[in-house]
């Protein structure tokens, strides 16, 4: 057999193995994504080098002196480590186990609402007082709710005002306006 | 030694009877009844949400009130689970799969009644173990240096957040990120601001309030909004008469009763070990040792009293690690701990003897609590199940405003606010992913001590690392921290092994009839639980609480496992 050859089949040789590999990170690629270990692991490597990276910027320390950094440091990295773990144990985890992030009906205007409702607190909290924000907080975050009205949801939170600032303002005498305008 | 338990407990008594201190003590406990019946409602929930209105009071008061509200809703949990179906709460998930069978017969006065005597009677007994071990321990831990403290506080982390529920190793890196939370802010030693991101409304650190009701109000509510089917009402009408049990199912119930105070009593010993794992502990027991196994999860009254004995008992068991060294054995603690730290009471051996108002008060309080608890359900058991038909859709906008208001007043600060709001969605997601939130709230809490201690440890030992080792008491727990790994690590390679074996033989045996027979062991009737439990929860279809049958199985077989190794 000619030199030539021989190198043409030992290439042939490497190319089939290095395909054979990639197939099977692909294959392996293909199964994590699908795991809800795979991005468990990888929130952890993501919030991991957040600390680990910004801790030395508070210095260090020696380990006799420790300085301010060397805590979130250490915290950083062991999170890392976790992290690979989590995702690497998603892919020994058999076909259709443990798939999928979302539930099955995804409630994506309950969430809202709920996010929402907190946040209407804190705007009509801040430029109007307790009144506009208890009832803007209750009726948005009732509004979540699929058997929800906006007949419904608007009594609810005029009850619910009208108990609430009853309670928290003239009992436990919270420190808020009732009803004010500050202006934007 | 007993004597002066005894003196103390008699000054406890005169603190905890003052009259303003008995109010707070009766209006924790009725409001936690009352949030706690409420299905969806959990201790974590309730606490929290109570929490700020805690700030006012006098600390006595307010940890009397916070302690009340979480027995109280413990109290609460039971009767939600026994007349629904739904365990609002972990450690009641096992009383349904006897609890509600009786119900379905007519029997759930009975069922209800027994379990408010069970509960004072597991109770009890848990206050008296505090009375004369938490001395005690406080003895042996006021000889601690910074290097023991800080062993023990692995131990309690590693403890609360592998043998809890979910994967250990989830459980760790919640932990992990709830030491990271709790750096967030002013460092005590250097004053660097850390991962405050210029906002200087961060520099007081994460606030507990914030934290808390984000991963428990905002994170919650998004788990369970529309999830929440309607609630099966058919079998709520229960008087006051119907609580009387028979001569005869009294005495039956009377035995399991005390084994599982004795089984509650033991996990609460036992660090991290929760009510939830006692409660399962206790029924696999009282199970095996049954001359009627078969006959558990048709109704029988055994299986309802015993884990709410083994329950209550462990969770006043659980306060002794709290209240005597500062160690907070799992997420409600911890929240106590953080309700003391705000009132700015340090936790440690150091706090009975410098505010023993507060340890004995409470003390006193858990016996006076106990006993309303007992006057309070048996009269309003009617007014208990009307609540429990509350829908969930005005349930959730009403928590919603009591978590935005408590936040506020806390300090004022609307930024507060959007902080729970990062934080609920944080936690949502995490909740998502298969994390538990519980540990970071315990990592959350014993961060800035641990830091503290691990720092001057290591000055004091010119940074030599092998000090934890050389120092025996330290040694011992650092042994007890590898121990938990070890056994856990042996429990999964055991259970991975079997199930192979399993694989193998059914391979080998194929055909339904040949089905590889094993001895039903401690493990398989748990196992046999878990699964019992997840087919009440998918009966009930209430996703408040998510645990998924497999968790509940691994956590049941590390506890034994870690029994088995000891």
């Amino acid at each position: 057999m000619r030199p030539a050859t021989k190198t043409a089949e030992l290439n042939k040789q490497w190319e089939e193995i290095l395909r054979a590999v990639r197939d099977r990170i692909l294959a392996l690629g293909k199964v994590l994504v699908r795991k809800r270990d795979f991005y468990a692991g990888g929130l952890l490597i993501l919030f991991g080098p957040v600390m680990a990276l910004k801790g030395p910027s508070y210095r260090l320390g020696t380990l006799m002196h420790m300085g301010p950094g060397f805590m979130p440091t250490a915290l950083g990295i062991i999170l890392v480590c976790l992290g690979v773990i989590i995702a690497g144990s998603a892919a020994g985890l058999p076909e259709g186990e443990g798939e999928g992030i979302l539930p099955e009906h995804p409630e994506w205007w309950g969430w809202g609402c709920i996010l929402a409702g907190p946040l209407c607190f804190i705007l009509f909290g801040s430029y109007g007082g307790m009144i506009p924000a208890v009832f803007s907080c209750v009726f948005v975050s009732a509004l979540g709710d699929r058997t929800a009205t906006l007949k419904s949801a608007a009594i609810l939170a005029a009850v619910v005002t009208v108990f609430g600032v009853g309670l928290f303002s003239y009992i436990l005498q919270i420190p808020m306006p009732i009803l004010e305008w500050r202006g934007l | 030694m007993i004597a002066t338990a005894l003196t103390d407990l008699w000054y406890g008594f005169g603190v905890a009877l003052e009259p303003h201190n008995i109010m707070w003590c009766f209006i924790g406990v009725f409001v936690g009844n009352m949030v706690g019946v409420l299905p969806g409602m959990g201790p974590l929930a309730t606490i929290s949400i109570l929490l700020p209105l805690t700030f006012g009071i006098h600390p006595v008061g307010a940890i009397l009130m916070l302690a009340g509200v979480m027995y109280g809703a413990q109290y609460g949990g039971a009767i939600c689970s026994i007349l629904l179906n739904l365990p609002c709460h972990p450690p009641h998930a096992v009383t349904c799969l006897d609890g509600f069978p009786m119900t379905k017969q007519g029997k759930g006065g009975v069922a209800l009644g027994l379990t408010v005597f069970a509960s004072f009677v597991g109770a009890s007994w848990g206050i008296t173990e505090m009375i004369f071990l938490a001395p005690v321990l406080v003895e042996v831990a006021l000889q601690f240096g910074p290097a023991e403290v800080c062993s023990l506080m692995l131990l309690g982390l590693l403890a609360g957040s592998t043998l809890a529920r979910g994967s250990p190793l989830k459980g760790v890196a919640m932990t992990v990120l709830g030491l990271m939370l709790g750096i967030v802010g002013t460092d005590l030693e250097t004053g660097a601001e850390r991962f405050t991101f210029g906002m200087t409304h961060l520099d007081d650190g994460i606030e507990l309030i914030a934290l808390a009701l984000g991963l428990f109000g905002i994170a919650e509510f998004m788990n369970s909004v529309n999830q929440v089917a309607s609630i099966n009402t058919a079998y709520v009408n229960v008087r006051l008469r119907d609580m009387w049990p028979t001569r005869a199912e009294f005495k039956q119930s009377i035995a399991p009763m005390f084994r599982g105070t004795a089984i509650g009593s033991l996990c609460a010993l036992i660090p991290g070990t929760g009510p939830t794992i006692a409660s399962f502990v206790a029924y696999a027991t009282e199970k095996k040792i049954s001359k009627h196994p078969e006959k558990f999860g048709t109704g029988l009254i055994e299986g309802v009293v015993c884990p709410e004995a083994s329950t209550h008992s462990s969770v006043q068991g659980d306060f002794i690690p709290t209240m005597s060294l500062g160690i907070p054995g799992d997420a409600v603690m911890a929240l106590l701990l953080g309700a003391l730290m705000i009132q700015g009471i340090v936790p440690g051996p150091q706090l009975i003897k410098e505010h023993p108002d507060i340890f004995w008060g409470l003390v006193a309080s858990f016996w006076i609590g106990n006993i309303l608890l007992v006057l309070l359900n048996v009269p309003l058991i009617g007014i208990w199940v009307k609540l429990l038909t509350i829908p969930y859709k005005y349930l959730y906008p009403s928590a919603l405003f009591f978590v935005c208001i408590g936040v506020y007043a806390a300090n004022n600060d609307m930024f507060q606010v959007g902080e729970t709001i990062v934080i609920g969605i944080l936690g949502y997601i995490l909740l998502r992913l298969d994390f538990h939130p519980a540990p970071i709230l315990l990592g959350f809490v014993l961060g800035p001590r641990f830091e503290e201690n691990f720092r001057r440890a290591m000055l004091i030992s010119r940074g030599d690392i092998a000090v934890f080792v050389e120092r025996p008491i330290s040694a011992i727990f650092i042994a007890l921290c590898v121990i938990l790994i070890g056994g856990q690590l042996y429990v999964r390679m055991r259970a991975a092994k079997r199930a192979r074996a399993e694989k193998r033989a059914a391979l080998a045996t194929p055909g339904p009839g040949v089905t590889p027979s094993s001895p039903v062991t401690l493990d398989q009737s748990v196992s046999g639980a878990a699964k019992a439990e997840a087919e009440a929860r998918a009966h009930s279809r209430l996703l408040a609480i998510r645990a998924p049958s497999a968790s509940a199985e691994n956590f049941a077989q590390i506890t034994f496992g870690c029994t088995s190794v000891l």
